[in-house]
């Protein structure tokens, strides 16, 4: 009898829940039994309340059993789990679980699939195939076909990837990069560490393709020191993939140079701005530069560079592969495409959903989450990380596209969704939005070096009840001068979150709804 | 040698095997910090001029960076997320706690030298909040329960 596989998760949701010791147990208990098992860590299909989430490879396809604990281990194995059979953590088949069912996972297709460094793996699910289709073209003909895909920046700015990298392809030097930034630190977000960890292969491929598109020979990706799982998945698929043939100095036989190298951040949450990563990677202090010049005229080391982020990056692959069209036929308006949002924070089931733009808040929050965690009412949703906005019930209906949340204020950023249940505080959300911009500012523009600490005194104030009026009038012009004053996204949009909670949670600030009214 | 000898030998290694790196300050600052837990100011002359920079960038860059030290930590070091997705599933009151049971205030070391308590601001694990992590390990949906089993038996691990 041939060995039956068996998938525990190694992606570090699953490990922070103990996936290392089930996979221990499992193996021990197999030997024990005389159990013919081929242990396989795949990553996570995003699932999260699930985790430790077990697939068992069926004739009828794999079958999900979560969350599954170390001492559940022995009577799932009683219950026949090698095959398929059911027990109060059976799940069926995990292909049919609604979750993942009503998902549509285009970057994340082989997600929780595959075992993320296994090159055949990566080959048998369609890796490989869009850069093997760029060799074939010319630099132009690639940056088109990105830019008839209509992908935008994923990491929040959702600024054209077509124009960026037409603009490094046209910039003449004898030395381009290409930069992914992987410093993902908004709270709420880890739709990057999971492809890191998930999927490396993809990245790498996203990265060489804009490398063989613009003519650049050298990569770096930037990733926080806060995902050393991340760095090290990393580390060994660059190392795989060079030791293949799809890195270095002749790309898949091509006569494309291609060096990538993994840059470990040091905890500045700032970093993430692109033009203080570029800083960092040259090993100064991560400070904000002005634009311009733009990162792809002069950016690393004062030459042109492709800078996107992860997500980004690892949409270019399915583009290439499978044509602009395939991939810009998802979405609404000018948001194409899908992201992987995250569903954080209070929330029952929580975990990654891809979907094309235009789906609800409300549809992610009640028909993928399931409501609160806690069971109690969902007061505050903060879309689009640290930076963004916390969007009220009256809003939940909107389409999730970058052009409508920016009408209202609002911004998709990144994906990421923190669910605050009827417990939150939004004044208290909304000082810890200052002084987390306080403790992160690189300081080099005024408004944001000061005027986040001036903020957190102001709100003290409000919340002391000391000249309350003077005071909500005094934090929006604090807001006002950050927003339009500020160098960076840091300063620019700590607002979002100060004045959606004053906006929309007035009682939160003891004043009422006409003194709250910006008019 | 003796142990400072020691010490700045390996670092000159490491200034050695970085120096013709591009952009090398930051792999060579992981690296000490790896090496010996924290980079000894004492260190910083040698750095700047291996890299052939001024003092005072060195000292900037480390600094600048919150995962950087310039003194060791404790035995263990717990961090504590407390960003958003992890506040609305109740790090405040854990992290509230963690103090509580260590004696010592975040960024502070209790007093056995045990335990180095650290805000840290996201893991990555907000769908399975709040979490946290002790040393190179991740916990996830953590409660006051299990926290206080873990610090204790850190606290006692002597």
């Amino acid at each position: 009898m041939s060995a039956i596989k068996v998938f525990v998760p190694r992606d570090s949701a699953a490990l922070a829940v103990g996936a290392d010791e089930v996979a221990a147990v499992l193996s021990a208990q197999a030997a024990q039994r005389g159990l013919a098992v081929e242990l396989v860590r795949n990553s996570s299909r995003g699932l999260f309340w699930l985790e430790t989430l077990i697939e068992v490879q069926t004739p009828q396809g794999r079958v999900a059993y979560g969350p599954v604990a170390p001492e559940d281990v022995a009577g799932l194995l009683d219950a026949g789990l090698l095959q398929g059979a059911a027990h109060p953590l059976c799940h069926g088949l995990t292909e049919q679980i609604p979750y993942l069912a009503r998902q549509e996972r285009l970057t994340f297709a082989r997600m929780g699939v595959t075992d993320p460094l296994s090159l055949a793996d990566y080959e048998a699910h369609g890796g490989w195939q869009g850069l093997r289709r760029a060799l074939g073209m010319d630099g132009a003909a690639i940056v088109q076909e990105i830019t008839e895909s209509g992908l935008r920046g994923r990491g929040g700015a959702a600024f054209p990837a077509g124009v960026k990298w037409r603009t490094v392809l046209q910039a003449p030097a004898a030395q381009k990069y290409v930069v992914c930034n992987a410093d993902e630190g908004d709270s709420g977000t880890f739709s990057d560490r999971m492809t890191m960890e998930g999927d490396p292969f993809m990245l790498i491929e996203g990265m060489t393709i804009a490398a063989v598109a613009v003519g650049a020979t050298r990569g770096y990706v930037y990733i926080r020191s806060e995902y050393p799982h991340a760095i090290a998945v990393m580390n060994q698929a660059i190392a795989l993939a060079t030791a293949a043939g799809h890195l270095g100095e002749r790309v898949c036989g091509s006569d494309h140079a291609f060096h990538l190298e993994v840059r470990k951040a040091a905890g500045a949450y700032v970093c993430g701005e692109e033009t203080a990563l570029l800083e960092s990677i040259e090993g100064k202090r991560g400070v904000v530069r002005a634009k311009p010049p733009l990162p792809a005229i002069e950016g690393l080391f004062g030459l042109p560079t492709v800078i996107n982020n992860v997500i980004t990056l690892a949409s270019v692959p399915l583009i290439l592969a499978k044509g602009a069209g395939f991939y810009r036929d998802y979405g609404v308006g000018r948001s194409q495409g899908t992201l992987p949002f995250q569903l954080a924070g209070n929330i029952r089931h929580g975990g990654l959903v891809e979907k094309a733009f235009g789906l609800t808040l409300r549809e992610l929050l009640f028909d993928f989450g399931g409501g609160s965690r806690s069971g109690r009412p969902i007061k505050a949703v903060q879309v689009g990380g640290p930076l963004g906005a916390y969007v009220p019930e009256a809003q939940w209906d909107l389409p999730l596209d970058y052009e409508a949340y920016a009408a209202v204020g609002a911004v998709v950023g990144h994906g990421g969704i923190v669910v605050h249940d009827d417990t939150a505080d939004m004044a208290k959300l909304a000082r810890y939005a200052m002084e987390f911009c306080a403790l992160e500012s690189c300081g080099k523009c005024t408004p944001c070096r000061i005027g986040s600490t001036r903020g957190v005194e102001v709100i003290d104030r409000i919340a002391a009840n000391q000249n309350k009026v003077q005071h909500v009038h005094l934090l929006r012009d604090l807001c006002n001068t950050m927003l339009h004053g500020s160098l960076c996204a840091m300063g620019g949009m700590t607002p979002y979150p100060v004045l959606s909670a004053l906006n929309h949670y007035p009682a939160d600030f003891g004043i009422d709804a006409s003194a709250a009214d910006p008019a | 040698m003796n142990d400072q000898q020691k010490q700045s030998a390996s670092i000159r290694a490491l200034i050695e095997s970085h120096c013709t790196m591009q952009g090398a300050l930051l792999p060579l600052l992981h690296a000490i910090q790896d090496l010996l837990g924290f980079i000894p100011p004492a260190a910083v002359p040698d750095i700047a001029e291996g890299l052939n920079l001024s003092r005072a960038e060195v000292h900037g860059v480390i600094t600048y960076y919150h995962f950087f030290r310039s003194e060791p930590a404790g035995q263990h070091v717990v961090q504590v997320c407390r960003a958003e997705a992890c506040q609305a599933c109740g790090a405040d009151a854990l992290l509230a706690l963690a103090e509580k049971t260590l004696g010592c205030t975040a960024h502070q070391t209790s007093a056995s030298g045990q335990v180095t308590l650290e805000p840290v601001y996201c893991l990555g694990l907000c769908a399975s909040s709040p979490a946290i992590q002790v040393d190179d390990r991740l916990h996830a949906r953590m409660t006051p329960h299990k926290l206080t089993t873990l610090l204790t038996q850190l606290e006692a691990a002597r």
